[in-house]
């Protein structure tokens, strides 16, 4: 790409990519994307490919088309014990990790260490800890990245009807925004989370309903800024309507800052999730997410696997969201072109 | 001057009550109630097997229960009630034990601040000097080891940090350097001599300290550096050097007093912990502080020691802004007060 023929997302993109930090950052962010997208296919206890008797299945493949209503599972395969069917099959192609991030193995040991078998050990339930892993990026990611949307969603519109008409709706707004500075955020989630009934859900909503005030008021001084210049004052005299005037015009002028915090804001709602899930409340007992694995070995402290790979997780995905906050910002402020 | 910090005072008012107000709504709207929960607890499976006459007195007794603690009444009769109670300081009793709060909440205190203040004066007296040493040795072999180890630290949560120090370093099946948890040694005894009993408190409270510590420093340094460095560039510097100002004066007076700043919006920020603690140090390391109270509190249900902790904490959070605001106009000579005040 041409630097002349770059636009501003381009040039940002470019620096990004250039600063090794950032994008470690964002390979990081992209790796654990991938993993959380392709849950079932590095963690699941149903073969990639069967062959019984002649006979072919794709259970995985079919799995995932009952889930979304697209297939139904034949007869014989119909709350089948996979396991005890490849043993005499013909061919069984299994998933790196051939374990269920849930499934109770009542057979198997119970707290193993980490083995060829169990590449990360077992829990109190003899749960595989590298498939409760990998499908807890999926958990992780999405509380985060929802819980951003909702943040950026209310922050944008709230920062903007206050910034954009000023007067009374400002001020009102600006109070709203000054009581919820004051709320103690983590009491308040702990406390909502721990007398509401688990639910993943209401852990999205009250991490989104209480993070957004930083956007707002920040938004809010970029709409004041903006409102009173000449390409907002002509866009209005040719009769551009409110809505379009904010959205058009002036939100892109004010948005790529909101990007460096939706970044850390990721890092914090997955930490917070975390934290939440590790002292055992809003998350509902039978989901393993990384707080809840790392929360099993408080009660059994001669399990270090319990401990060190879900925290170690945690600790990877909140610093490559900050690498890429820190990058975004720097690459987003012109004036710290030099370093 | 005088007048702003009037109108700011004048505007904790409604925020205060605003904040605590929604507190005790989503309390008292949750669904399922402390009468509830202390009943579930004598009748297990929610009144299976019982006979439909020892049903109805058990629902009578609920009642009746609900009618003692307040909880029949509409929320807002039940806010205004807490209301006038607090005004005239009385904090209520806990549902629990039928204590009053207060007396939870003192036996509590003191661990919490001793725990905190020494945290917050150990992270300024480690961050700042590290801060001006980044900033006058930037891309110095320590500045980049240091630049790297705040960043990680930053990333690094503290409750995984807290279980893996109990994990490998507090008996187990490893190292038994520290105790897992607690507030003194078994034997420890008020007759032990002053020193041996200070001693056996720091043991136990060393590592709670250092994860209380680390990550206040993390966030206090990474602002320190930026802000150093943002300022090293600035036209006064050069010119504070071009007039032969020496340079630790530059350093201290120039570069320093700009850079206080995100210190003490941060210290805003660290304010509400001295007291309400961190809810989540205090659970992993049995501290029986502050933190630990509200979480066993919220576990519980019991809303008035919940009410008066968050009422507490919230109080400190909005008189923390309002200092912080009060100072960095204090080392900012060009914030004015009023006008540009929003």
């Amino acid at each position: 790409m041409s630097e002349a023929g770059q636009g501003y997302g381009g040039r940002v993109w470019a620096e990004l990519r250039a600063t090794p930090r950032a994008n470690w950052g964002l390979n990081i962010v992209v790796l654990l994307a991938v993993v959380a997208v392709c849950a079932d296919l590095i963690a699941s206890d149903r073969p990639y490919y069967l062959n019984v008797g002649g006979e072919r299945y794709f259970p995985q493949l079919r799995a995932t088309g009952v889930a979304l209503g697209l297939a139904e599972w034949p007869e014989e395969l119909r709350n089948a014990d996979f396991r005890a069917l490849a043993s005499q099959a013909d061919a069984a192609w299994w998933p790196p990790i051939p374990y269920r991030s849930t499934g109770v193995d009542i057979t198997g040991d119970v707290f193993e260490p980490p083995s060829a078998e169990h590449w990360l050990g077992t829990d109190a339930l003899g749960r595989d800890v590298a498939a409760g892993m990998v499908h807890g990026t999926r958990i992780s990611l999405t509380i985060g990245l929802v819980v951003v949307a909702i943040q950026a969603t209310i922050g944008i519109l709230l920062g903007g009807l206050a910034g954009y008409y000023g007067g009374w709706i400002d001020i009102a707004l600006s109070r709203l925004f000054e009581l919820m500075l004051g709320i103690p955020t983590f009491f308040l989630i702990i406390t909502v989370a721990a007398i509401f009934p688990p639910s993943i859900y209401a852990i999205m909503g009250i991490l989104g309903l209480t993070g957004w005030v930083g956007i707002a008021r920040f938004i809010r001084g970029e709409f004041l800024k903006v409102r009173s210049m000449d390409y907002v004052t002509a866009a209005r005299a040719l009769g551009v309507g409110d809505a379009r005037v904010m959205f058009r015009h002036i939100l892109p002028n004010a948005v790529a800052p909101v990007l460096v915090s939706m970044a850390f804001g990721v890092a914090t709602a997955i930490l917070t999730e975390s934290a939440l899930s590790f002292l055992g409340i809003g998350v509902p007992q039978h989901l393993v997410t990384w707080g809840s694995i790392l929360s099993e070995s408080r009660g059994s402290t001669f399990a270090w696997w319990l401990a060190v790979f879900p925290g170690a997780a945690i600790f990877l995905t909140v610093t490559a969201y900050n690498l890429l906050g820190d990058g975004l910002r720097d690459a987003l402020d012109p004036k710290l072109e030099v370093r | 001057m005088l007048q702003y910090v009037a109108q700011r005072l004048l505007l904790l008012v409604p925020t205060f009550l605003g904040v605590t107000f929604l507190a005790y709504a989503i309390m008292l709207m949750a669904p399922g109630d402390p009468v509830d929960l202390f009943f579930a607890g004598g009748i297990a499976g929610g009144g299976e097997g019982i006979s439909t006459d020892r049903l109805a007195e058990v629902q009578e007794a609920k009642e009746a229960l609900r009618r003692d603690l307040g909880l029949d009444r509409p929320i807002p009769v039940q806010y205004a009630l807490w209301l006038s109670r607090l005004l005239r300081g009385d904090l209520g009793e806990s549902f629990k034990d039928r204590a009053p709060v207060w007396d939870k909440v003192r036996d509590r205190l003191p661990v919490t601040i001793v725990l905190n203040v020494l945290s917050l004066v150990l992270t300024y007296v480690i961050a700042i000097p590290l801060g001006i040493y980044s900033a006058v040795r930037t891309g110095s072999r320590l500045d980049q080891i240091s630049t790297l180890t705040v960043f990680m630290l930053y990333s690094l949560p503290s409750f995984w940090v807290g279980t893996l120090i109990i994990i490998f370093l507090c008996g187990g099946d490893f190292l038994a350097w520290f105790p897992p948890g607690g507030l003194r040694s078994l034997a420890h005894d008020a007759s032990w001599p002053l020193l041996q009993r200070m001693a056996d408190y720091t043991y136990h409270l060393a590592m709670p300290l250092l994860c209380t510590t680390y990550a206040a420093f993390a966030a206090l340094s990474r602002f320190m550096r930026t802000s150093m460095l943002e300022n090293a560039r600035q036209d006064f510097i050069r010119t504070a050097r071009a007039k032969g100002v020496s340079e630790p004066m530059v350093i201290l007076k120039h570069m320093l007093r700009n850079s206080l700043i995100p210190v003490i919006t941060i210290l805003a920020g660290l304010l509400p912990a001295l007291i309400g603690g961190s809810i989540i140090i205090e659970t992993i390391f049995s501290v029986p502080g502050i933190g630990q109270l509200s979480y066993q509190s919220v576990l519980a249900r019991d809303y008035p020691v919940v009410i008066a902790l968050f009422a507490a904490s919230s109080f400190l959070t909005i008189v923390g802004i309002l200092l912080s605001d009060l100072a960095l106009a204090w080392v900012d000579p060009r914030i004015h007060f009023g006008r540009s005040s929003a």
